[in-house]
């Protein structure tokens, strides 16, 4: 079966135990599923995904773990609601896309949007260590890791004369309670 | 008339409040004051995992909502001002209150037992209940002769689970009708904008930026009042238009009109100048 622009998806490979999985992470029930397409035209961003929403819903409904692990859907869905709230059968489709990008990682599968990963990977280090994010070193980390250090550089200056980058970070007290979480 | 009753509330910042939106908060806790609700912020709160950690790993997100939800006292709602952040502890409330085991980890980490009944708002919440009225009578107001494109971002968007009560539709613009502003009809109020992508995909956020300050432009509007520090931040960062449209944090708005005196600071440190707006309107000097 070929969808439109997108690539050849084969059904002999279908991974039911894989679908059941995302429906129990997820807490959401995407059997119920239309394809009305409702979500897709509502999403900003579904210009920019290999597939569209309803095409993740589907794949998953199919249990076509590969196609549902690497599409740069996943990665590219910024979990804004816009498609849940459009959903004839309230899906949470948001929930689905978290649970697929933890799957993802668990799986070690390939990921299609690396430097997505790499800031959010950023966010949580700078939370790791500071009970709070810490916006300036997260950029300057993210922009080491992708070796982009030019793009954006008048952003940042721009924001620093506008008092807008702390050049301390606000920390928790109690680090210890948040080390916790990230060592469970 | 009477004063105020003064009413006190937990505040939960979040860290865009604490940091890059600092005119937010402060002016968010100054119109809050005039209303007779003092913020007292929450002792030693943490990041609510913004939109990072329940992208990658729900399981830390759940924690990061759950520590910040047991430092609340138990005799007085939780308020927060970060749309975002309102998810991640309505979120966590929600599957502490329909999962056993999601109780038993709360209490094994954090040393008390889950309170059902504490209250997480958003400020709008808040003031829904606020006589205003009776408040701009007592007060007094600065009346702002000003229109404005209400942007709500994703905000009035909920998964089903969280769907129930208000969704704040229309509040920015019955509120601030009051004190002489005209809400304009335009068709991005809810378009997102774009969030942690402006990171890592600015080619697919500024275009989007763009598209909404255009759209505030052609609708006349003098300005964007926008409800969320994030949006407001990505807006100013990523819009690349000529002579682009000012944007205020709805609170700043408030405060302006009851009267705020600090507002010095909170104006000049927005990207896109606001100030010969607000000079032209007679309401700075
Ligand atoms: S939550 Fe994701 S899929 Fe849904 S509209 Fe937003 S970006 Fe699109
Ligand atoms: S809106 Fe809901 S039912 Fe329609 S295609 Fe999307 S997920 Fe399926």
């Amino acid at each position: 079966m070929t969808i439109e622009g997108g690539p050849t998806i084969r059904l002999n490979d279908l991974d039911l135990k894989f679908s059941r999985e995302v429906k129990r992470l997820s807490a959401t029930d995407f059997y119920t599923c239309l394809q009305c397409r409702s979500c897709s035209g509502g999403c900003p961003f579904s210009e920019y995904m290999d597939y569209m929403p309803n095409g993740v819903m589907r794949l998953v409904q199919l249990g076509l773990k590969n196609e549902a692990l690497t599409c740069n859907t996943i990665w590219i869905c910024v979990g804004c609601h816009t498609c849940s709230i459009q959903c004839p059968m309230a899906i949470d489709i948001a929930a689905v896309m978290d649970a697929l990008r933890e799957k993802a990682l668990a799986e070690q599968v390939d990921i299609l949007e690396p430097d997505i990963l790499n800031f959010h990977r950023e966010v949580l280090n700078s939370i790791e260590r500071y009970g709070r994010t810490h916006k300036i070193e997260i950029m300057m980390r993210y922009k080491l890791k992708t070796r982009d250090l030019i793009s954006d550089w008048a952003v940042g200056m721009k924001m620093l004369a506008k008092r807008k980058l702390d050049l301390t970070p606000s920390r928790v007290e109690r680090i210890g309670d948040v080390k916790k979480i990230f060592q469970k | 008339m009477d004063a105020l009753p003064v009413t006190d509330v937990s505040y939960f910042p979040g860290c865009s409040l604490a940091t890059t939106a600092k005119e937010n908060n402060q002016s968010l806790i100054e119109c809050c004051q005039k209303m007779g609700i003092r913020m007292i912020e929450l002792p030693d709160w943490n990041c609510c995992g913004s939109s990072s950690a329940h992208s990658i790993n729900h399981q830390i997100a759940f924690d990061l909502a759950c520590r910040n939800l047991s430092l609340a006292p138990p005799d007085r709602p939780l308020v927060t001002a970060c749309p975002s952040c309102t998810l991640r502890l309505k979120h966590a409330q929600h599957r502490l209150k329909n999962d056993p085991a999601a109780r038993e980890r709360y209490s094994q980490m954090w040393g008390r037992s889950f309170d059902p009944d504490l209250r997480v708002r958003h400020f709008f919440g808040l003031l829904e209940e606020v006589d205003l009225e009776r408040l701009l009578a007592v007060n007094g107001h600065v009346r702002i002769d000003m229109s404005f494109a209400p942007y709500y971002g994703c905000m009035l968007n909920r998964p089903f689970a969280l769907r129930s009560g208000s969704n704040y539709y229309g509040i920015m613009e019955k509120t601030l009708a009051k004190l002489g502003l005209r809400a304009l009809n335009w068709g991005h109020a809810s378009q997102c904008c774009g969030t942690f992508l402006t990171v890592a995909r600015p080619d697919i956020v500024t275009p989007k930026v763009n598209m909404i300050m255009q759209g505030a432009a052609e609708s006349g509007a003098d300005c964007i009042v926008t409800a969320c520090a994030m949006c407001h931040m990505n807006l100013e960062v990523r819009c690349t238009l000529k002579n682009p449209v000012p944007i205020f944090h709805f609170s700043e708005i408030l405060s302006l009109a009851f009267g705020a005196t600090r507002h010095k600071d909170w104006f000049s440190r927005h990207l896109i100048d606001p100030r010969p707006l607000l000079k032209s309107k007679g309401l700075t000097a």
